[in-house]
């Protein structure tokens, strides 16, 4: 297990390398020139000249690719922003859990509504009880967030005026936005639960479980919903991925210092290192995650854990092969 | 025999399952009784509703599909039909329980084999945690699986060491009832004949009344002693395994039978095929299910109504041609 891990994590690196090529590449191509942008329309190309050499934008762009990703990649230096200079690692670390604690938040909401919800709609299956999630998750899922987003503060913020309307200096600030970013997460996974608890009730072992005299309510948490899990994890895991997505809505709407608001107002102004330096930590968190959803499949499941345990051998008997 | 305990009584039972709008009619006015320590064979083919009547017992029909729509199920003095759920989980698994057709389905994957029977244990028994692990574990040994195994999972072991988990677990709680639904086809012959002989050795330890389901006629003879012979739902045939291997009546059984020399024979002769379909059970034809099929077949089996007979000493048979198709054989 241990190896594993460790080789997951060695397998970002390529991958991380690769991101921050594509993002490096489409930024170098997008139209706008930030030396123009922070100048104003009325620069001499006399100051601009200057200002592209001062940003280093006067280099070719395979010795600033190199330059970039030799500083991020063994300096942990994201580089200045163009506009504030201020470090963007260092903004990052302040912004970064802002939107670590939105999302995770909101797949924690989005787990607690949405496993009971599927799991009642799947005992219940073809009843009213059943019609009524279902259509619910439907609902949520076709609903753009943003919108609901905005009908959750007209509502509760404006026209009740129970909560702020912006900001997270308390906690009541999170409430809506983790709501907004919620639900659509939340239906995702009762869809998910409830299919595949319906898969896993038709089960023997299900029956078997009965016929030993186990109470109903333990039957469907012990041995329905834990094998039905398996895949409601993959889906809680991707759905971590959107929330992500969903963040920046979220704090571009009730104006969260998070990543999110930083990194479009970054990419408004093509503030290259912010906008780049922010793909490249957006990346780390999700191939973590990622990492975490294989981790907690590996505990949920033991034929998945035994896949790990058989990968070492089979390295085993690779070293052997060699020894010999 | 006749002196003993009845341990179990089903009278006119019958089950329906719907799906797709359709009725199908899987159990139809079944009555047997299983006295104590006796093992009760049923057979038949597939589709008959063999493993029907078991689950019925138990009260574990696939909801919402399968229901009991008449009959009683007398066990200890009370209609296991009739009693509350929670009277009902009481006797699951500990005073009756059963052991699936298909060993490769009936464990949860995700928990271990020795959680799986302490689990049966704990729910009936008044043990400490320690206890119940020391229990299980006796249970595994009993069964010929190390107990060191106990945290293996169920995708460790080979089908019949499954089947022999499966086994551990219905009998940790000493059932007086035992419910076996085929309990070695899933298995190779030579452990089929081990797992015979464990369960055997096991009755005979916990003094424990058996229904036996099987396809297989050598493990009827070996083992059962009564047999009913289900088609179609219905019993047709019921008596004691010398009766009926040595005077089997009905043509169906005949057929199954006819080719096996006695009670002791060949032992793995199994269900020989007769010629023709069992009828569709959501349209079940009028008077004798297995006309169709018969070679006594007359419009009288057709049109009426057959009832199960005594043809003397307690040989139930469900013809209306006993004479004729004895003089026939
Ligand atoms: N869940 C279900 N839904 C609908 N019909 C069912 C269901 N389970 C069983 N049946 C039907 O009930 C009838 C009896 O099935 P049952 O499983 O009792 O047969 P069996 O005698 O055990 O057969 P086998 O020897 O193949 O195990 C069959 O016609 C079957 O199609
Ligand atoms: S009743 Fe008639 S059709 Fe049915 S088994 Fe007897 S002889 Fe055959
Ligand atoms: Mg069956």
């Amino acid at each position: 297990m241990i190896n594993y891990i460790v080789k997951r994590l060695l397998l970002m690196i390529p991958v991380l390398l690769g991101v921050s090529l594509l993002v490096f590449t489409i930024m170098y191509f997008t139209p706008g020139d930030p030396a123009i942008i922070i100048l104003g329309p009325s620069a001499t190309q006399e100051s601009i000249a200057q200002t592209k050499q001062e940003l280093g934008l006067d280099k070719p762009f395979g010795e600033r690719y190199l330059e970039y990703i030799g500083n991020a990649f063994l300096r942990f230096d994201l580089g200045k922003s163009f506009f504030t200079g201020r470090s963007v690692s260092d903004e990052v670390l302040i912004r970064l859990p802002y939107t670590l604690k939105l999302a995770g938040l909101a797949i924690l909401c989005s787990l607690i509504i949405g496993i009971p919800a599927g799991a009642t709609a799947a005992m219940n299956q073809n009843t009213w009880k059943d019609n009524a999630t279902m259509f619910g998750a439907l609902f949520f899922l076709s609903m753009p967030a943003f919108w609901f987003a905005l009908v959750l503060v007209m509502i509760f913020s404006i026209n009740l005026k129970l909560l702020p309307v912006v900001g997270i200096e308390t906690w009541t600030g999170y409430i809506l936005p983790v709501i907004s970013m919620s639900v659509g997460g939340a239906a995702g996974i009762a869809r998910q639960t409830r299919s595949s608890m319906l898969e896993v009730i038709r089960q023997d072992y299900v029956t078997t479980a009965r016929a030993k005299g186990q109470k109903e309510r333990l039957v469907v948490i012990g041995h329905i919903l834990r094998n039905g899990l398996i895949p409601i994890v993959v889906v809680a895991g991707n759905s971590m991925g959107t929330m992500m997505g969903g963040a920046l809505i979220a704090e571009t709407i009730f104006s969260i210092p998070g990543m999110g608001s930083y990194m479009v107002n970054a990419i408004s102004k093509r503030d290259y290192p912010v906008v780049q330096g922010g793909v490249l930590v957006i990346a780390v968190c999700f191939s973590l995650i990622m990492l975490l959803v294989d981790i907690v499949l590996a505990f949920v499941d033991p034929r998945i854990r035994a896949q790990f345990s058989s990968k070492k051998k089979k390295g085993s008997a690779a070293k052997w092969k060699a020894a010999a | 025999m006749k002196e003993a305990e009845k341990l179990l009584t089903i009278n006119d039972l019958t089950v329906e399952f719907t799906s797709d709008r359709e009725i199908i009619q899987a159990v139809n006015h079944v009555s047997l009784e299983i006295y104590k320590g006796e093992t009760l064979g049923l057979v038949g083919e597939t589709g008959a509703g063999k493993t029907t009547i078991a689950k019925s017992i138990l009260r574990i029909l696939p909801k919402p599909q399968g229901r009991t729509k008449s009959g009683s199920i007398i066990f200890d003095g009370a209609d296991l039909l009739s009693i509350s759920e929670h009277e009902m989980r009481k006797i699951r698994g500990n005073k009756i329980s059963m052991i699936f057709q298909d060993p490769m389905s009936a464990l949860n994957p995700v928990v271990s084999v020795g959680k799986q029977i302490s689990e049966a244990i704990m729910l009936h028994q008044k043990l400490s945690k320690k206890e119940t692990k020391e229990l299980a574990i006796k249970m595994l040994e009993m069964v010929g699986i190390p107990g060191a195994r106990y945290d293996e999972y169920p995708h460790q072991f080979s089908g019949g060491m499954k089947q022999r988990v499966i086994i551990a677990m219905a009998l940790a709680c000493r059932p007086e009832l035992l419910l076996a639904d085929e309990p070695t086809t899933a298995l190779d012959v030579t452990i089929q004949a081990q797992v015979l002989e464990m369960m055997a050795k096991l009755k005979e330890e916990l003094k424990t009344s058996m229904l036996l389901i099987t396809h297989d006629l050598g493990i009827v003879a070996e083992t059962c002693d009564k047999v009913a012979v289900i088609y179609a739902g219905e019993i047709i045939e019921y008596a004691g395994v010398e009766e009926i291997f040595d005077n089997p009546v009905h043509p169906y059984t005949l057929g199954l039978f006819g080719s096996l020399p006695s009670a002791d024979g060949d032992k793995e002769k199994r269900l020989k095929p007769i010629n023709g379909m069992m009828p569709n059970p959501a349209r079940l034809p009028g008077g004798c299910k297995f006309a169709e099929r018969c070679p006594h077949a007359s419009e009288e089996c057709r049109s009426n109504e057959i009832e199960l007979a005594d043809t003397g000493e307690g040989h139930l048979v469900r013809c209306m041609k006993c004479s004729l198709v004895k003089e026939a054989r």
